[in-house]
């Protein structure tokens, strides 16, 4: 049970100081066994399946103050703090997750959980099939984002958590909020979607479908069974870069590197990586194959493609029709992959639905990653809106007690 | 829309209390242009009223935010174009009017997402305007209307007759009248044209 767990605090020794979450254990919960295992939207069946998560701070008494954090693509549930004392980065929202940070790990009770399909300690592609004992490959299910969902509510069952005090995501993030708060709207008290679309547009389809061609098109990749064999790593390099290019700005660009060389001061009239941006974009995806796996990318993106909340209904209004979380919704004004009006359009209808709706449009110039940087708007936005709806919960809780 | 919120002069507290007088108590309310949020939380807290805000200026949204209010970041037609007809008992434009591009659309969809409108704006025809205009020979500046001409927000300004005017040429009917003195004390309806530096109405459609 989570809230027996000693977390290990200690301010004067932790890596990041006395605002950092300190030293945290990541943790996995394993379901869904054979011959329980979970149906997917595929129609095919999974199990069993381990989830990775970590989590921060005390669930309280009464089991109001959890708040669940989702990430994007290549994200992990590694989102503060540090494993141990010789890390060298903490985790991928540090910035925001903490002692006296806009996720305050002193109030609420974090959780960071990841993504089936994944490859971060989560049953993926590149985990033994328990049929061959051997990876699974390509013959692992196309999984969706509803059942990356679906794999996460088994957690919150497992920790005792049936109702969410809120919940934040970014990016992917965002979808598995706004298919949390569709599927599960008795869950959720409150929920916040940052950068983030109802359905993935056909220009973000067409960025993930390069990046899938460029792994499959590397010889290394072998239909997905390279395990234990040279990985794609020169396909899945590509891959990231694309990507990459499509979480800053053009302004971003511009500022960072220009025109500028690498290592010369003047053309080398040959093709090796000469400008500054050639280089960087060679630098993410080296570093980017060293800890991702080309399978779960495959994967992954594919879900992104079919996330479409519409889907299924009339209307964006309807698809939204049972939520009950009060939203916050932020977009950022330079991100181009998922721009802010892809962000009014949930709001629309979420309106259109009564559902107190914040919305706030972030102005900085760092493109769709803009969230992982320290932005005050964005925290002060964040911190605000979880304060409220923690003091509403309360309110609510004591009023339904005699 | 021109609405520079964070350049709205600081309202006056009576302004408020006259407004909130013309709220209805657990009203379904909607204040465009909303600022800090104070208005939209004291009806909250006082009223008991359900509140919505829509504010352009992003230190603004972040303070609504603080306050737990519901805020659209936006232009105020585009964060109305959001709901329903009818969504809302009152939709208030306070001390804004003059500054939108388009004051009849904004009136005319405040009207359709809200079945009555409040809306406050500074007197034009108040006598110190007309004096300073006619012996100084200068663009008017006081506490309403503290901006240089080169500085203003304010786009579409109007004195009282102005607007009364408008409401029956453009089918609206005029449910309240509120006029304040540039001192803060109320002036009755018949020389408000000349004595009001706030003008404060509750319209809503005619025949409606």
């Amino acid at each position: 049970m989570a809230t027996d767990e000693e977390l290990p605090v200690c301010a004067d020794n932790l890596p990041g100081g006395e605002r950092s979450a300190g030293l945290v254990r990541p943790q996995c919960f394993t379901f869904a066994e054979p011959p329980g295992e979970m149906l997917l939207e595929c129609g095919e069946r999974l199990g069993p399946i381990t989830l990775a998560y970590e989590t921060y701070g005390r669930l309280n008494e009464a089991r109001d103050n959890a708040v669940l954090i989702l990430h994007a693509l290549s994200g992990d549930a590694h989102v503060a703090g540090y494993h141990s004392s010789e890390d060298r980065k903490p985790g991928w929202w540090d910035t925001y997750v903490g002692p006296g940070k806009p996720f305050d790990t002193t109030k609420y009770f974090v959780i960071c959980s990841n993504i089936i399909s994944g490859c971060k300690g989560s049953t993926g592609p590149s985990s033994a099939n328990p049929a061959t004992g051997r990876p699974y490959g390509l013959s692992f299910p196309v999984v969706t984002i509803g059942d990356m969902v679906r794999a996460q509510v088994r957690l919150m069952d497992h920790l005792g958590i049936a109702r969410l005090l809120s919940m934040a995501g970014g990016s992917m993030g965002g979808f598995q909020v706004l298919e949390w708060i569709v599927r599960y709207p008795e869950r959720v008290a409150s929920a916040i979607a940052i950068g983030t679309t109802a359905r993935l547009s056909a220009q973000s389809i067409a960025f993930n479908e390069v990046g899938r061609q460029a792994i499959m098109a590397d010889p290394n990749w072998m239909g997905g069974d390279y395990y234990g064999k040279a990985a794609p790593t020169a396909g899945l390099a590509i891959a990231r870069m694309i990507g990459h290019i499509t979480y800053l700005s053009d302004e971003q660009m511009h500022a960072k590197f220009g025109r500028r060389l690498q290592d010369a001061e003047r053309l080398a009239y040959g093709f090796k990586t000469e400008f500054q941006v050639e280089s960087y974009l060679k630098y993410q995806g080296d570093s980017f194959v060293r800890r991702f796996d080309a399978n779960s990318y495959l994967y992954i993106t594919k879900a992104m493609d079919y996330f479409d909340l519409v889907a299924g209904s009339g209307s964006l209004v309807e698809a939204l029709a049972l939520v009950r979380a009060e939203m916050l919704v932020v977009s950022i004004s330079s991100d181009w992959l998922f721009p802010t009006y892809q962000s009014k359009e949930i709001v629309r209808a979420l309106k259109a639905n009564g559902v107190p709706t914040t919305f706030m449009e972030i102005k900085s110039g760092y493109g769709h990653d803009a969230f992982l940087l320290p932005n005050e708007s964005l925290a002060g936005t964040i911190a605000g809106f979880l304060a409220n709806v923690h003091r509403r919960v309360r309110r609510a809780g004591e009023g339904a007690r005699p | 829309m021109t609405a520079n919120e964070s350049a709205r002069p600081a309202r006056p507290r009576l302004d408020y209390q006259m407004i909130e007088s013309l709220v209805p108590p657990a009203a379904r309310v909607l204040d465009l242009g909303c600022g800090d949020g104070l208005l939209l939380s004291e009806l909250i807290e006082n009223k008991g009223c359900v509140g919505r805000g829509v504010e352009i200026d992003e230190r603004e949204v972040l303070a609504c935010v603080q306050r737990g209010l519901p805020v659209y970041h936006g232009d105020m037609l585009e964060g109305m174009s959001f709901y329903r007809d009818g969504q809302f008992d009152v939709v208030i434009l306070s001390q804004t009017l003059q500054q939108t591009l388009r004051p009849p659309q904004v009136i005319h969809e405040m009207l359709r997402v809200g079945r009555s409108a409040i809306i406050s704006f500074p007197n034009f025809g108040h006598w110190a305007v007309r004096l300073g205009l006619l012996f100084a020979g200068r663009m008017p500046r006081n506490r309403l209307l503290h901006h240089h001409w080169y500085t203003t927000p304010n786009v579409h300004l109007c004195t009282v007759k102005d607007f009364r005017e408008f409401c029956a040429s453009h089918g609206l009917q005029v449910v309240r009248e509120i006029f304040l003195s540039a001192g803060d004390r109320r002036v009755c309806g018949c020389c408000a044209n000349w004595r009001a530096g706030t003008a404060i109405f509750q319209v809503r459609k005619a025949g409606a």
